[in-house]
């Protein structure tokens, strides 16, 4: 205990005998005074999901564009009101809200504060307003294409995914990678089973939440029990439970594999890069960076941004270490689904799908 | 059971008030509260009644001592958890960092980094809760204690919730679910009737009010019945209540026409309380109800028969029971009033600030006005007081994080902290040099011990 207590005290003492800045440097970097700010959702800018996504987008702006950028995390719902007027007050040209659980307060702003701008992700507007642009998803496209790869890749015939909750954000995965599983047994006469998700009724497996993550391990031990190979979670970081759960399969023989969401699980959670077969990657990050690139050139419109295979918003990430376990012929099959799908050959429709 | 150690009890509640105990008598108390809990294994002929004396709400346990310790280890914690908050933000600020790389070749920088980064940050949360100099009116320099206000509200009556509960020897831990189904009623009653101005309120309120207390007696009522522990009973409750908003959430009668979130119809304009001082401010009528409710705790425990009878309750079970009073009603009772207390504080939120019904609408409250009352020493105007400070806390936590960059969950390590200080009052005493032992004559048993508590601290 003492030595331990020597060894760091030595290397505070260590570190704190460097040399003093020359006075009176300072540095200065923004040449622009326009100002993107963002608040978050009750995930805070940590949840490895839209929140944190949206929060790289702007940062990235501010590097790449030379911004200023503000950002508040809401811990409940109830800052969500004073967090949004703050930033108004804050002096923000573009407000970027994150999630549907916003969108009341967005509304309030942004109709209070009409020459403002605003950024909503994940939620949008029946009757559209002038100041507030919607960045939304078909999440749908990509998790389609995730659905039929799994359906191709089994080898035990089943294939699974569970949501954290039953809300639409989370349940368009679902439906795409239902239909994708759909789809890949009428055009080869197989029957790979779906566990986890009943595209009909609706309903399916969850877990209840986007944090615990021994609740997604048991999950996925229980979709493995029953015979599935490849689980995708759809669940931000719950996720790593189903990782957890198929790294413990994969130590025990199994040949197991996992289908991240929203990012590149590949480079985001990298403690399952082996098992890792592919992501649904909803592109937040750039959307954001180019929904402020415009606003600062003075091209705002309310136009919802639609994320869709056709402009690249949602995608399939790369096999990456799985690249030799996926058949050449089920690439090229891939390629033609989504190449229909952009053409609009082949339709994915789920009751989540942005209305647009 | 408890009455085997008669002079040993009244030495823990003189150590409560005025800070005269040893650590030895301290030790001794805590050690009596194990023996009385493990006397509760004994059969009895009323084990409702018997249990709710031994377990940690009766008299003279640790947990007793903590609801209703000193006010000046209150103020002390509050100080202590600032302080080492401050240290915190220093020691994730950027410009600290980079200082203290040269810490001994200008120390003056590190030191004035320091005293910076933690000072500009509480700055902000006193602009962010109470006055902010820079706001361009009168009106606009005062919003941040309007809103420190509003925040306060939920968490006072809920904290009054807990506090009462606590008086009566029962910790309720179920203000989070009392606030969801108070929540679902109120909301209910506010998006899907519709009536006429006042009435419709009025509803709303009662609907909310209706449902905490039915949540919170029902505790009471398995308690009373069954003898199954409140701890364990609000925390399952919690539970429940979170897991049916959320199917309700799901259902077509709670969605909005043509939604599938979560989330429900915006409420009428007819069933929301009204701002109190215009519509710059959130502060609505529930702040007002809230003084009202603090008013009426007080009058319950301090003037009324009810009132009474929970204090005896509270203190000894056993003796309330032989001197006539009906333990069982009691508990019912005081779980139903702390319900409808944290129904107020769903009424406020549904009603209040957010206008509709999410899976979010009860936000930490329930969990935070345990704070509130264990800071507020279960009294009706310590826990008020104790809420306005937690609310100052968490609207200035906003202002903070926008001016400085500090994060927002610093003002969490400084709520826990708080707890943390107020549940160890030698701790505190000791930091602040206020145990009384050291000035006594040390004996040798004494020095012995106040060297241990000291290597401990």
């Amino acid at each position: 205990m003492a030595g331990l207590a020597t060894v760091s005290a030595s290397a505070l003492l260590l570190t704190a005998c460097g040399a003093p800045p020359e006075a009176g440097s300072t540095s200065s970097a923004g040449a622009t005074d326009y100002t993107g700010c963002i608040v978050s959702d009750s995930g805070g800018f940590d949840d490895q999901s839209f929140n944190q996504s949206s929060y790289e987008g702007l940062k990235k702006a501010e590097t790449d564009l030379g911004i200023k950028v503000n950002q508040v995390e809401s811990k409940t719902n109830n800052d969500f009101e004073p967090n949004l007027r703050a930033m108004v007050t804050a002096g923000c040209d573009l407000t970027v809200t994150v999630g549907f659980l916003l969108r009341d307060a967005t509304k309030a702003q942004a109709e209070a504060n009409p020459d403002s701008h605003f950024a909503i992700v994940d939620s949008g507007y029946e009757t559209p307003i002038a100041n507030v642009k919607p960045i939304i998803y078909d999440t749908a496209q990509a998790a389609f294409l995730a659905g039929y790869l799994a359906a191709g890749t089994t080898k035990t015939g089943t294939v699974a995914t569970f949501g954290g909750m039953n809300i639409p954000t989370v349940t368009i995965f679902m439906d795409g990678y239902a239909d994708g599983v759909k789809y890949y047994n009428e055009q080869k006469g197989k029957d790979v089973k779906l566990l986890g998700w009943n595209k009909d009724a609706q309903d399916g497996t969850f877990t209840g939440d986007f944090e615990k993550q021994d609740v997604g391990k048991q999950v996925t031990q229980n979709f493995l029990d029953q015979g599935a190979d490849i689980v995708m979670p759809v669940a931000g970081p719950v996720g790593k439970g189903a990782g957890a759960a198929l790294k413990d399969a994969k130590a025990a023989g199994k040949d197991v594999k996992l289908i991240w969401v929203d990012s590149d699980g590949y480079l985001t959670a990298p403690d399952y890069k082996d098992i890792m077969l592919s992501s649904v990657m909803k592109q937040m990050g750039d959307a954001v960076e180019n929904v402020v690139k415009e606003d600062k050139e003075g091209n705002f419109d309310n136009t919802p941004y639609v994320g869709t295979l056709a402009n690249d918003g949602v995608q399939l990430a790369p096999f990456h270490d799985l690249e030799s376990q996926v058949p050449a012929e089920l690439k090229s099959e891939l390629e033609q689904i989504k190449k229909d799908i952009v053409d609009g050959k082949l339709k994915v429709e789920s009751k989540a799908s942005p209305k647009a | 059971m408890s009455d085997k150690h008669p002079p040993k009890h009244a030495a823990g509640e003189h150590s409560g008030k005025a800070h005269e105990a040893t650590p030895a008598a301290e030790e001794t108390a805590a050690v009596v509260s194990v023996d009385t809990a493990g006397g509760a294994m004994e059969p009895s002929a009323v084990p409702a009644t018997a249990q709710s004396g031994q377990l940690p709400g009766g008299p003279d346990t640790l947990l007793r001592k903590i609801f209703t310790g000193s006010g000046m280890v209150s103020v002390l914690a509050v100080l202590l958890a600032l302080v080492i908050g401050g240290l915190l933000i220093a020691s994730t600020d950027k410009q600290v960092a980079t200082t203290s790389t040269y810490l001994f070749a200008r120390p003056s920088d590190f030191l004035s980094a320091v005293w910076n980064a933690a000072t500009r940050s509480y700055i902000a949360l006193f602009q962010g809760s109470v006055f902010n100099p820079r706001g361009n009116s009168v009106a606009a320099q005062f919003a941040p204690f309007m809103e420190t206000l509003t925040i306060a509200t939920p968490l006072i009556t809920a904290g009054l919730g807990v506090a009462l509960a606590f008086r009566a020897g029962l910790f309720n831990i179920g203000a989070q679910g009392q606030i969801i189904v108070a929540g679902i009623l109120a909301a209910w009653v506010g998006f899907a009737l519709h009536l006429p101005l006042g009435l419709h309120l009025l509803l709303v309120l009662v609907a909310g009010i209706i449902g905490g207390a039915f949540w919170g007696g029902l505790v009471g009522l398995l308690k009373a019945r069954t003898g199954a522990h409140e701890v364990i009973l609000t925390i399952m409750f919690n539970y429940i209540a979170l897991y049916f908003l959320r199917y309700l959430l799901n259902t077509p009668a709670f969605q909005r026409p043509g939604e599938t979130n979560p989330i429900s119809p915006i409420l009428d304009p007819t069933a929301v309380y009204p701002q109190i001082f215009g519509t710059q401010y959130r502060l609505h009528l529930g702040f007002l109800l809230a003084i009202a409710a603090t008013v009426l705790v007080w009058w319950l425990l301090n003037r009324s028969t009810v009132g009474f009878e929970f204090r005896a309750v509270g203190a000894n079970p056993k003796a309330a029971q032989t001197a006539g009073i009906n333990v069982s009603r009691s508990t019912v009772l005081v779980m139903a009033i702390a319900g409808g207390l944290a129904g107020m504080s769903g009424v406020a939120q549904v009603a209040g600030t957010e206008k509709v019904l999410t899976d979010g609408v009860a936000a930490t409250y329930g969990f935070d006005a345990i704070t509130v009352a264990l800071l507020g020493r279960s009294t009706p105007w310590g826990t008020f007081a104790a809420g306005l400070l937690f609310g100052a806390f968490r609207a200035g936590a906003v202002q903070m994080q926008i001016q400085t960059g500090t994060p927002i969950d610093i003002v969490l390590v400084v709520q826990s902290l708080i707890v943390l200080f107020i549940a160890a009052p030698p701790l505190v005493r000791a930091v602040f040099g206020l145990n009384p032992r050291r000035k006594k004559p040390a004996r040798a048993a004494k020095s012995r011990q106040a060297a241990t508590t000291g290597g401990a601290a």
